[in-house]
């Protein structure tokens, strides 16, 4: 009752295909984004915005640009830590060499490094698919990630090996390092992300989403209606790793404010793609839930039991974490394989009919 | 019963022709020698007992196998190797036999699809889902929309594909074929699995498609009061080779034919 | 030109000056490789048999060695602590067929690829829980495995082969002849090509999966056992293994999927590939290049070969 498209009626075929048809989805999202950008500014703490909004969203938009990789096009990556990695240290050499210009910029223009490493890495996709181009992904993911631990130019040869994010000022506010205030780095990060995932929903919704999906679904009737694999299949790549690249400069600079290398390993590459499976493979929603959850359960679990009175010790939170999310894995791929999402179309679609059964 | 095909019905000049044509597979030679033409307008037939190597020539004439002898003279041009994005641009568009549909999407996708080739708005109004790229979107939704009302899918417009019944996901099929506004259309079996209601639909879809669209039409097909009842010319494969080439009233009585489907060993 | 020089010319001169030591380079590849060999043989076991490629493979030998050491140190004497891991790696594979692989049958490959990423970290976590995540020490002398090295002189200098080395050799030898022998001989063998192949088909002349994935799985489990102790006694068993095991993927693509020789033989040439490469190369590029060289090499040969040295070549039919 209350998700009713009837009385809906739409009189052109523009305002047919827009990405929310629906008044009750639009009104959704204006209050979503509404709590996001006021209500949790104003009445979040420093935890709730440091340790839980801020890597949620960078994990969200690395989890969109893993998405649109495997679950739209279906091309299985395993190198999405290092591709953030790219974008990371990226942002870290173009800020120190050109200091004087905003970081903003900077941070944008890492994820177009980003993508031309995806693209390069990409190349093999036209003779090798599945699995086999997962391990050429993870090819790239093991060679990046000794790049930053061994070639000392991406760190500006640091004696720990680790980078540092320098402070940096926009209209005269401090929006990175030390001296920025967790309130401008949410919305820093808000911005970025929420402007992102509308450009990415704009994709996914027309003709390129369209074509990634062919290719995912049924690569040779894809070609036969006209569409040219290699270029599909690379400009995924190149969005994806762009995502990525984007995620992973905002996880340094606004995040953690340093990084040491092992940051952007192979783990760093499975969690996003935990997020991305039980989140929902080929949904956008999906990425957001499913970083909430992979993200959101260590922190469950850390505080909670104390405040139950149990008491449980931080190695053993790690462990129960990796036990869970392995067990939700399995659990997710044999209950609902599309994730989450899915899990939240069932609902809409009970909210359409409820309060009657069908 | 379609009317005659007589020298006028058969509608002009060549369209596709295929000439001396030969394809092996590690040792197993699928088609051997085999020429034939296709007129512009017609309904052709490919018939012939399984493993003719008839879906191995939609193959070859579509870009799949490049065969090892021959070419293929499509609108004047000849080629030996095509890439099947190439002959997609080239009006050359296919259904196949289990069906091809992409099953993440629904109908309606399934056939915007179709329209991928005639979309050229860039990259830049893509990610502003703006301007140019709605406008464009807008103008193929109603040609979609077009053939959607031809075919008489309307309901199942946002379904996914996945879940239709085989015979609406035929249809789908032929409607993102058709969405390429191909000049020869290809179809490998396209009444295979259906019932008897189901193939007079289709039957009457291939003929409309022919006489409103004037596409031009090869068809792999079982049902020979099917091929009888729709083709202008048709034309036989058994074991790789063509043994007969002529009206359908021709084909029935041929020897040659009638024995290579009883399985006389010749 | 000093460059082309110091990547072209310099390594071999170095390799034809101290012969002794590209002896001794060759040998660690060769020992290198046989145990991601093993590592690549459980792989191999499953996706042969089901179709599974299981990533867990790696975690599998660690949980294995860890159970051992965990028995022993508990106090059971060492073959009874080897008899009850035993039957410890048959409930694994029970548990697993059980509560992964039939709720998962007839979903694409793809799926369950996933699922076996869910199991890795399921064992990671479960393993570190009861065993902690603290490197132990293999009980190799008590298993009766050698200690202590061969010297052989040679060319000026000397090569020292590990006993223990030699003996992984042998045994995995010996592993990689019976498993050929029972999957080409025998009807269970058979019956697991015929899984492999289609599960529907599998079942509708009969072949019990349940069954047969449980076998193959033990086999699998098996086969990390040995992995695990021969791996464990050269240096010591801890969770950084797991990792090293993603080593067996290259060493598929080399040797393709469904071939036990292959396994062998991939092994061999990603063991001592990586091992030359480092050696005599690794300076130029600055060292560690071991972490990713293996990939490199099997993304080459998959430009060139998708179907590895001894896979079959699928042909995709329309």
């Amino acid at each position: 009752m209350l998700y009713r498209e009837v009385g809906q009626y739409k009189t052109n075929y523009a305002a047919d295909m827009s990405v929310m048809p629906l008044i009750q989805d639009r009104v959704g999202i204006g209050i979503i984004l509404f709590i996001a950008a006021v209500i949790i500014p104003y009445f979040g703490n420093a935890f709730l915005i440091q340790a839980i909004m801020i890597p949620f969203l960078v994990f969200s938009l690395a989890a969109i640009g893993l998405n649109l990789l495997t679950g739209y096009t279906g091309l299985l990556s395993l190198g999405t830590g290092a591709f953030m990695g790219v974008g990371a240290y990226a942002c870290y050499k173009l800020t120190t060499y050109f200091p004087g210009v905003n970081i903003l910029i900077w941070i944008i223009a890492s994820g177009l490094f980003s993508a031309v490493v995806g693209v390069v890495f990409g190349l093999p996709s036209l003779r090798i698919k599945g699995f086999y181009l997962a391990v050429a992904t993870l090819a790239a993911q093991f060679f990046l990630s000794w790049c930053f631990i061994r070639q000392p130019w991406f760190y500006n040869y640091n004696a720990s090996g680790a980078i540092e994010v320098p402070t940096r000022t926009l209209f005269g506010i401090p929006v990175t390092g030390a001296t920025a205030a967790d309130a401008t780095r949410y919305y820093v990060v808000l911005g970025i992300v929420v402007a992102m995932t509308w450009l990415a929903s704009n994709l996914v919704h027309g003709r390129i989403g369209r074509m990634w999906m062919a290719v995912r679904d049924m690569d040779l009737a894809a070609e036969l209606i006209g569409i040219r694999l290699l270029r599909t299949k690379l400009l995924a790549f190149a969005v994806s790793s762009f995502y990525c690249g984007v995620a992973g400069a905002l996880l340094v600079f606004q995040w953690y404010g340093s990084a040491e290398p092992a940051v952007f390993d192979v783990n760093l590459s499975f969690f996003i793609l935990f997020m991305v499976i039980i989140g929902g493979l080929g949904s956008l929603t999906g990425s957001y839930l499913g970083a909430a959850l992979i993200f959101i359960l260590p922190i469950v679990l850390r505080y909670i039991p104390p405040h139950l009175g149990i008491p449980i010790r931080p190695a053993t939170v790690d462990h129960i974490q990796y036990m869970v999310i392995g067990a939700l894995i399995v659990l997710f791929l044999i209950v609902e394989p599309n994730g989450l999402a899915r899990l939240w179309q069932i609902g809409k679609q009970k909210l359409r009919v409820w309060p009657f059964p069908y | 019963m379609r009317a005659p095909a007589g020298p006028q019905a058969s509608v002009g000049h060549v369209l596709l022709s295929v000439e001396d044509v030969s394809l092996s597979f590690g040792g197993v030679k699928a088609v051997s020698n085999v020429s034939f033409d296709i007129h512009k307008g017609e309904i052709r037939a490919i018939i012939g007992p399984n493993g003719a190597g008839k879906t191995s020539m939609l193959n070859i004439i579509n870009g799949f196998y490049h065969p090892q002898q021959g070419h293929i003279t499509f609108r004047g041009e000849t080629r030996t190797r095509m890439q099947p994005h190439e002959a997609a641009y080239g009006g050359i568009a296919r259904t196949f036999q289990n069906v091809a549909l992409f099953r993440g999407m629904t109908a309606l996708d399934n056939i915007m699809a179709g329209r991928t080739l005639k979309m050229h708005s860039s990259f830049f109004w893509q990610l502003l889902r703006h301007g140019p790229a709605m406008r464009e979107e807008a103008e193929h939704r109603h040609r979609v929309e077009e053939i959607i009302d031809f075919l008489k899918i309307q309901d199942i417009r946002r379904v996914p594909v996945g879940r239709l019944p085989y015979g609406l996901q035929k249809r789908v099929e032929l409607g993102r074929a058709l969405a390429m506004e191909p000049d020869l259309l290809l179809l490998d079996e396209p009444m295979a699995g259906m019932n008897l209601e189901e193939k007079e639909d289709m039957s009457r879809f291939i003929l409309d498609v022919n006489d409103h669209y004037g596409t031009t039409i090869a068809l792999i097909e079982h049902d020979m009061g099917v091929v009888m009842d729709l083709s202008d010319r048709v034309v036989v494969l058994d074991h790789g080779i063509k043994i007969a080439d002529g009206p359908p009233t021709e084909i029935k009585g041929n020897q040659a034919v009638i024995d290579a489907y009883l399985g006389v060993a010749h | 030109m000093h460059l082309i020089y110091q990547i072209f010319i310099d390594p071999f001169v170095q390799m034809g000056n101290a012969p002794d030591l590209l002896v001794q380079t060759l040998w660690e590849g060769l020992v290198a490789g046989v145990l991601y060999s093993l590592i690549a043989l459980g792989f191999v076991l499953i996706f042969k048999a089901s179709g599974v490629f299981n990533f867990a493979q790696g975690i599998m030998v660690v949980f294995a060695a860890l159970t051992l050491v965990g028995f022993y140190e508990h106090g059971i004497p060492a073959y009874l602590a080897l008899a009850l891991t035993v039957a410890v790696m048959f409930g694994l594979a029970f548990a697993v067929e059980r509560a992964m692989l039939r709720p998962l049958v007839n979903q694409p490959d793809i799926i369950l690829f996933m699922a076996t990423f869910g199991l890795t970290y399921f064992l990671i976590g479960f393993g570190e829980l009861v065993f902690g995540g603290d490197p132990k020490v293999m009980i190799a002398s008590q298993l009766g495995l050698p200690k202590g090295a061969v010297e052989i002189k040679m060319a000026g200098g000397f090569v020292s082969l590990q006993k223990i080395d030699i003996a992984a050799a042998i045994i995995a030898s010996l592993m990689v002849a019976a498993l050929a022998v029972f999957f080409q001989k025998t009807r269970v063998g058979r019956a697991l090509r015929a899984v492999a192949d289609s599960h529907k088909a599998a079942l509708s002349v009969g072949i019990s999966l349940e069954y047969i994935w449980v076998i193959v799985w033990f086999a699998a489990g098996l086969v990390a056992l040995a992995t695990g102790i021969m791996w464990g006694a050269r240096s010591e068993v801890s969770f950084a293994l797991e990792i090293i095991a993603l080593k067996a993927l290259p060493v598929l693509i080399l040797g393709g999927f469904t071939s036990i020789p292959g396994a062998i033989i991939g092994g061999v040439i990603i063991g001592v590939g990586e091992k030359i490469g480092e050696f005599y190369w690794g300076p130029l590029l600055g060292s560690g290049i071991e972490t990713w060289l293996a990939y490199v090499i099997a993304l080459v040969f998959l430009l060139f070969r998708p179907q590895g040295l001894f896979g079959e070549r699928i042909i995709e039919r329309i």
